[in-house]
């Protein structure tokens, strides 16, 4: 069923289905207008106006206002849109993995040059 | 008709967009990726494609959630690359090739491939940052593309074994094309990766190097693996093996891996790059005759 969050036995893992895609929906839809200069100005001069103008739930308007990345996941978001919103804060795929991870960006890149040896 | 002259399948981490802009290539983080490309843009010159069609997945640049196409064709004159958010530089437009395109476009929907078709589409990353590496230096490409995008954003993906499939109906297509043009099929992404959840981070170096492996000569074996195998295996992002697998399908000759590299990590990835080429029916004798 597509109503209800489902685990798919994968610690850790989000697997983005037809239950994420309708909750995050508003939200990825703000965070894709962010492929444009313009929208991203916007959202910077008054973020909560924005967050109205794409129809945020509560749930999702704090998720912004946080900055956590897992909150955002939560709140139905899709990493990609999600990591233009992450270029918006000036975060890199490492600062969010590091977030998410609960590590330094330090360790957070060592494990990832350990997993190469 | 037209010759397949093999496949490359590269990573297209964004990353490499600014290392490229900002000219880092023998800095010591991104040498041993950069120097894995001079042996496949050797092989690409002396195997002069004339056009690339180019299995890759959009990250919300073209499509959204709204109309998301599990495959979907390009048919335009022209493919731009545009402002994804975080400001990598853009690179030049590409030429498309309608009438190669629009006749895969028949020749999948003939088998049964229900492709959305495209007149007019953005291509992200995942398009350029290969062809990047590929034919380094800027100014005008020295192909035409047709590219192919596959869902990779929503669940449910297209099956490993549907992109292999696609990708031995587009090599049908191409050896059965009329038109005595060349051809390399680029598949982008991967490999082991993972950017989202608790696992962030996630790299399977003997998974990847397997891969590397079967995808030469047991592609059926990847083929055989379910979307969420590969998530396990792979990580979330792990799944754009698909457009590997795509990319091998449409070789239908005789194989031979001519370069490879593996590097770990670029940005949160395992990088991996694959020259195979495929020694096209009919041979290139009876093309001369």
């Amino acid at each position: 069923m597509s109503g209800q969050r489902r685990d798919y036995g994968i610690p850790g893992t989000i697997v983005f289905d037809g239950y994420l895609a309708r909750k995050g929906y508003a939200l990825n839809r703000m965070c894709y207008s962010f492929n444009s200069s313009d929208n991203r100005a916007e959202f910077k001069r008054d973020e909560h106006a924005y967050c109205d103008k794409y129809s945020l739930g509560d749930e999702q308007r704090k998720a912004i206002a946080s900055r956590n990345v897992l909150q955002l996941i939560a709140a139905g978001g899709n990493i990609y849109y999600l990591a233009k919103f992450a270029g918006i804060l000036g975060l890199d795929v490492q600062d969010i993995g590091a977030q998410q991870t609960g590590m330094t960006k330090d360790a957070f890149k060592a494990m990832l040059a350990e997993a190469g040896r | 008709m037209a010759t397949v002259v093999g496949a490359v399948m590269s990573s297209h981490v964004p990353a490499i967009g600014r290392a490229i802009a900002k000219n880092l290539q023998q800095e010591p983080y991104w040498k041993p990726f950069f120097d894995g490309y001079p042996p496949a843009q050797a092989w690409l010159a002396d195997a002069k494609p004339d056009v690339a069609v180019i299995f890759y997945n959009d990250h919300g640049l073209n499509f959204f959630l709204d109309k998301l196409p599990t495959f979907a064709v390009g048919a335009a004159p022209e493919y731009r690359n545009a402002d994804e958010g975080w400001g990598i530089p853009t690179v030049q437009p590409f030429r498309g090739d309608p009438a190669l395109s629009w006749h895969l476009i028949e020749s999948l929907v003939a088998e049964e491939f229900d492709i959305t078709m495209c007149q007019e589409m953005l291509v992200d990353h995942a398009a350029t940052l290969p062809m990047a590496l590929l034919w380094p230096g800027g100014g005008e490409w020295p192909v035409r593309i047709v590219p192919i995008a596959m869902n990779h954003v929503q669940h449910p993906l297209p099956s490993p074994r549907r992109c292999f499939h696609l990708g031995q109906a587009v090599g049908r297509a191409l050896d059965a094309w009329d038109e005595d043009v060349r051809v390399v099929v680029l598949g982008t992404g991967g490999l082991s990766h993972q950017l989202d959840g608790e696992r962030a981070g996630f790299i399977n170096r003997p998974f990847d190097l397997m891969c590397m492996e079967a995808i030469v000569g047991e592609p059926e074996k990847l083929a055989a693996y379910s979307t969420l195998d590969i998530v396990r295996e792979a990580g979330a992002q792990g799944t754009e093996l698909m457009a590997w697998l795509a990319a091998r399908g449409a070789l239908r000759g005789r194989v031979s891996r001519i370069h490879s590299n593996y590097h770990v990590p670029i940005s949160n990835t395992a990088t991996g790059l694959m020259v195979i080429a495929n020694q096209s029916r009919p041979t290139p004798q009876a093309r001369a005759a």
